[in-house]
């Protein structure tokens, strides 16, 4: 019974969101404002169907309702309650639910949220996110229905496969997804805008909160997926440059450049169309990574759920959305005019060349990614496209990135004194020059790659620094407490760029510093590595509640003082008979010690894996940091202020008077 | 006019795309069975991976039923359908061959050393020749070839226990079975 409700529930959305998608727009076109106004309760009622659909389908997986296929396919009865609602998105009809939870979320956020917008735009953005729901949810219910029957109920379920069973798995596609399917308000915006034909300031600034918060998630999820297979898959990487992986990075890249260019566009004026464009694009490939996962199109470690026929709908939802406003935006885009001139040096054009280069990472790993597509295609012979294309293309691309951003909050809009900058800064580069030549010394090893990644680290640290000094400083001159005047999205801004540091950081120290040691190990065994010493006390069986494990146990030493006592695992699921890995780490804020089970050898010896990880939870920490950045900018107070001035019929100016002395330097 | 020529730029790359798309969902593996099933494996004479002085060819293996696992240590799936491999060659129950794909010698030893090696014996195919004879898609590939040296079944893709036990194993089972003629 409960099933069919989920079921119908998915129907009764469908038939909301046809009205959504249609309505609202015919009224935002012939003025009718009833119709309009439609858009809200149409757009709450739809989500509040998908609700209960997602909430039928958790309860069969709580209850063990093996009747249903899903059901008996990704869960058994002696999977933990927590596991089982993680089961609910670890196949694919699942995840596509919680894809529509996500997307019919979303439209309620904007229908909350948008009150003081016009009804013109409101409407167009909610219907144009109806549109996109209908094709989902056609999507859902024609090719991937979670509540299909079967009949006669098996006796037990065939588990959720182990890879997923963990906790990182049960956060990582509702974050990544949140991301995925935030861009299509940033998208929804731009197609409404281009349709009514006003790409202006205002809609660069309603599209900043939307893209930011987007942004946050996908930050998080992606890190969240990275760290997860770095502990879960057993091969102490964190990051591999899989399909999967590339499909998530790809919009990370573009979402990246879009909130640098909607800031340009807020502020100046200018590169409107290269905005709506970066929009468009933004969601599009949140799309094609769907794609790319759903339809088995691409090989890959994520390959838990493929099937090309879903492929061939997703590619049609892929042409019809897609073709259509890229479509739409050849046929609106020539009339948008940019406002504002600038000069070759300004802050517009360092942000233009950020764009640009962010865009051109996004189109090296769209063609790595695709690359087997095409060869095949074209008749190409097929080399590897590995790790190392794109680790080779990335360094070049990421260094004046990463330049660009200790310059660039120091450069003036309009017009920058790019000599009196040099000067200005000379010594934060004298510093990260020197940190780039001494450190690694100190530490024992040098390489250009180390200092290279050690100099970037420390410019934008130095740069941030310097610029938070400079602003007390002037503060101090006009009077005012230190940072009176300091916008939240100022300090989002640089603890968002501080993460990136961080993160390099982590990176740095990883790849120059690791050590990886495959030993066989008798029982009582010793070997040092770093500085650490790990005694081998042999492996015990041990079960857990749905599977039986080798457990081995490992005993840490560090100048005879015990560190810690490391537990790797080698399981084997009983309902599907899968062999895993289960590493054994053990973290501290500077360094991660990595153990793992590889093969009994002979006479209770294993052969076992011993990594020593410098700095590597900076990685995920950097990531966190950006995301907070991102938190902190969304919060700023001035998108609430702004929004109001606009009901009055104001134009947005710079608001307080003692900000005015700083809006060079402020918000970016 | 160069402006607006400018504009349709995005959409003109993506029908281009679209086409290899469309290419690509064709060209999916588990739609695909390869046009060797059933015709003689083809033939090869390649070094082995440890000791470039020995040579092993298809004549080496008549007689016997046997798999060929096709991989790379630049391969992430092959990693992932590594353990798998690893616990089919302690049940001793068909001999596996490694074709070692495109790959560096002394990095494909590595890979082996770190993730155990389940491999009667690795042929090393540096170039991939032997692989674009044998027609394969992407690594991992995995080939069931019969006493009489012919290729009876083809996985593409990571072989997982499933695939193992409901479609390799009881073919091995069956081939062994068939009387040598």
């Amino acid at each position: 019974m409960i099933p069919e409700i989920g079921h119908f529930a998915l129907i009764m959305a469908l038939v909301m969101a046809m009205v959504q998608g249609t309505i609202p727009l015919v009224g935002a076109a012939t003025g009718v404002t009833p119709w309009m106004r439609l858009a809200r309760p149409v757009a709450q009622g739809q989500f509040l169907f998908i609700v209960i659909a997602f909430v039928c389908l958790v309860y069969s997986f709580l209850m063990h309702d093996f009747s249903v296929l899903y059901v008996a396919m990704h869960s058994n009865s002696a999977l933990p309650w927590y596991y089982r609602i993680a089961a609910v998105w670890g196949g694919h009809e699942g995840s596509m639910l919680l894809w529509m939870l996500m997307l019919s979320g979303w439209t309620f956020a904007v229908s909350m949220f948008s009150r003081n917008l016009p009804d013109e735009m409101v409407s167009r953005v909610i219907s144009v996110l109806g549109l996109i729901t209908i094709g989902f949810l056609l999507f859902v219910l024609l090719t991937s229905n979670p509540f299909t029957r079967l009949l006669p109920a098996a006796p037990d379920g065939q588990d959720l496969n182990p890879l997923l069973q963990d906790v990182g798995l049960i956060l990582h596609p509702p974050l990544l997804y949140m991301g995925y399917v935030g861009f299509s308000v940033v998208f929804a915006f731009a197609i409404a805008s281009l349709l009514g034909g006003r790409l202006d300031a205002a809609w660069a600034r309603w599209s900043r909160p939307w893209t930011t918060t987007a942004w946050i998630f996908l930050t998080l999820g992606i890190a969240l997926g990275s760290w997860w297979a770095y502990y879960e898959l057993g091969w102490g990487g964190w990051w591999f440059w899989d399909s999967v992986e590339n499909a998530s990075f790809m919009p990370w890249l573009v979402g990246t450049a879009l909130i640098h260019s909607l800031a340009v566009t807020e502020k100046r004026g200018v590169f409107r169309s290269w905005t709506v464009l970066l929009a468009i694009l933004a969601f599009s490939l949140s799309l094609l990574g769907t794609f790319l996962v759903r339809s088995g199109v691409l090989t890959s470690v994520h390959a838990f759920a493929t099937d090309p026929q879903r492929g061939l709908f997703v590619l049609g939802l892929l042409v019809v959305v897609v073709g259509s406003s890229l479509l739409l935006f050849a046929l609106r885009a020539p009339r948008v005019k940019s406002e504002g001139s600038f000069a070759g040096a300004s802050r517009e054009t360092l942000l233009l060349v950020n764009n640009v280069l962010l865009v051109v990472a996004m189109a090296t790993v769209l063609l790595g990614t695709l690359y087997p597509l095409l060869a095949d295609a074209l008749g190409f012979p097929k080399p590897s496209v590995g790790a190392p294309y794109f680790e080779l293309l990335f360094v070049p691309l990421m260094t004046p990135l990463v330049f660009l951003i200790g310059l660039a909050p120091f450069a003036r809009w309009k017009k920058a004194d790019l000599p009196a900058m040099a000067v200005r800064l000379r010594w934060a580069f004298g510093c990260a020059v020197a940190v780039a030549l001494l450190l690694p010394l100190v530490l024992g090893k040098w390489t250009p790659m180390i200092a290279l990644g050690l100099l970037l680290a420390s410019w934008v640290i130095v740069t941030i620094v310097y610029a938070l000094v400079q602003r007390a400083r002037r503060a101090r001159e006009l009077g005012t407490a230190p940072f009176a005047g300091t916008t939240r999205s100022y300090w989002g801004m640089q603890l968002a760029h501080f993460g990136i540091a961080i993160f390099i950081i982590g990176v740095t120290m990883v790849k120059g510093f690791e050590v990886e040691r495959d030993l066989r190990m008798d029982t009582g065994d010793t070997f040092n590595v770093s500085g650490y010493d790990f005694r081998f006390d042999g492996v015990a069986e041990h079960s857990g509640p749905n599977y039986a494990a080798m457990r081995g146990r490992v005993q840490v030493l560090r100048d005879g003082r015990e560190v810690v006592t490391m537990h790797p695992e080698k399981r084997v699921y009983s309902a599907r008979g899968m062999p895993m890995t289960e590493a054994a780490i053990d973290t501290t804020l500077f360094r991660d010690l990595y153990v793992s089970l590889g093969e009994p050898v002979d006479n209770g010896a294993w052969s076992v894996r011993i990594y020593y990880k410098p700095f590597v939870s900076w990685i995920w920490g950097g990531c966190v940091l950006m995301a907070l950045g991102g938190v902190l900018t969304v919060s700023d107070r001035r998108y609430r202020i702004a929004v109001k001035q606009r009901i009055k019929g104001e134009s947005p100016a710079p608001a307080q008077p003692g900000a005015v002395a700083l809006a060079a330097e402020s918000h970016s | 006019m160069k402006r607006r020529l400018l504009l349709l730029m995005p959409l003109a790359i993506f029908l281009l795309l679209l086409v290899f798309f469309y290419d690509g969902l064709k060209l999916d593996p588990s739609l695909v069975s390869s046009p060797l099933i059933g015709k003689p494996a083809p033939q090869f004479a390649l070094t082995e991976l440890y000791d470039p002085s020995v040579t092993i060819s298809n004549a080496d293996m008549k007689g016997e039923v046997w798999l060929l696992n096709v991989w790379a240590s630049w391969c992430v799936s092959c990693r992932a359908e590594h353990p798998v491999l690893v616990d089919l060659a302690r049940q001793r129950v068909v001999p596996v061959y490694g074709l070692n794909y495109k790959d560096q010698r002394e990095d494909a030893i590595g890979w082996l050393k770190a993730f155990g090696n389940p491999y009667v014996s690795s042929l090393h195919d540096l170039d991939g020749r032997v692989g674009m004879d044998y027609g394969v898609y992407g690594v991992p590939e995995t080939y069931v070839i019969d006493r009489q040296g012919i290729i009876r079944y083809k996985q593409i893709g990571p072989v997982t226990a499933k695939v193992l036990n409901e479609n390799i194993l009881p073919l091995v089972q069956q081939l062994k079975e068939e009387r040598p003629s």
